[in-house]
């Protein structure tokens, strides 16, 4: 589809914009709806968009499998190194509170984090799936 | 909604029946906007609409487009999720009304994660990262598993040769 004009203008206009509000419920979450999850997958469906209208091969070109691969296990691994952080400053396993200079702070920075982690393999699982499926097809035919 | 569910289950073409899935999750995720669940209308717009509209696509690339004749008929899965929704319905008979300030579920931690000792403003946050961290934690590695299953298992071979996927 990547000679479809309107869909090329379309997807030039849309997925910056797509990118931009998914930052914005990334590290709006405190404050509004959204978090992590709901994040990564947008950032997921902006960059499916992208296959959708340039094909998966360039996607790959752009979003390599070697990162996404690394941006499933990453994830996870945020998350549980915030977990351990808070054991090595002196608190408990995911207790946020040790990580600023008072609990407060270090709640947020703690979600901050955790959110991050959260948002890194979700969108890493969701793009590698598609991946995976859409790659079936081309080697079977 | 009743009538997509209906067309969905009357279709046999089954390219029609993923876009009205996807108009399902939709109007799924406008009945979680009308419940003030933002957060979760976010999600089920983004995952059931989109991604997973598209993922059923690419499965559907792969095989016919056309659902085989069931080979039995179906009246023990009917009757059995009948009974299961019959129960349910008879259940939720039994809670408190939507919204009922006095209802149990508002009695117990809900005033300290009111009480917001976290001070970020949106309590769902609050709730899922600090309060729930745990719990965010083990879904988060669920995710990976499912990351990790779908990955272990349709992962290409190449013949002869052990190559990663990622030149695929």
């Amino acid at each position: 589809m990547r000679n479809d004009l309107v869909l090329r203008v379309i997807g030039r206009l849309m997925i910056p914009s797509i990118l931009l509000f998914a930052l914005y419920v990334q590290f709006h979450g405190d404050f509004g709806p959204g978090g992590g999850f709901q994040a990564g997958v947008i950032v997921a469906a902006g960059i499916v968009f992208y296959a959708l209208i340039y094909g998966v091969t360039a996607t790959r070109r752009l979003v390599p499998d070697s990162v996404v691969e690394t941006m499933v296990a990453a994830g996870v691994l945020i998350y549980a190194g915030v977990g351990l952080a808070g054991l090595l400053l002196g608190g408990h396993y995911l207790d946020y509170s040790v990580l600023g200079h008072d609990p407060v702070h270090g709640q947020h920075r703690g979600i901050f984090w955790v959110e991050v982690g959260v948002a890194t393999t979700v969108c890493g699982v969701m793009l590698k799936i598609f991946y995976m499926f859409t790659s079936r097809g081309n080697s079977e035919d | 909604m009743a009538i997509s569910v209906l067309a969905i289950v009357v279709t046999r073409n089954l390219f029609s029946v993923i876009v009205l899935s996807g108009a399902y999750s939709f109007l799924m995720a406008t009945v979680l906007v009308a419940l003030d669940a933002v957060d979760v209308a976010m999600t089920e717009a983004a995952v059931g609409a989109g991604i997973s509209t598209v993922l059923l696509l690419g499965a559907l690339h792969l095989c016919k487009s056309l659902e085989a004749k069931p080979a039995h008929k179906p009246w023990l899965p009917l009757a059995v999720s009948v009974a299961t929704g019959a129960l349910l319905v008879y259940g939720a008979l039994g809670l408190p009304d939507f919204g009922d300030p006095d209802a149990p579920i508002h009695k117990n931690v809900v005033p300290r994660y009111m009480k917001n000792e976290v001070e970020v403003p949106n309590v769902v946050t609050a709730v899922l990262a600090s309060f729930r961290g745990y719990d965010t934690l083990g879904e988060t590695t669920v995710v990976f598993t499912a990351g990790a299953g779908v990955i272990a298992l349709l992962r290409r071979r190449k013949q002869g040769s052990e190559k990663a996927s990622g030149d695929a």
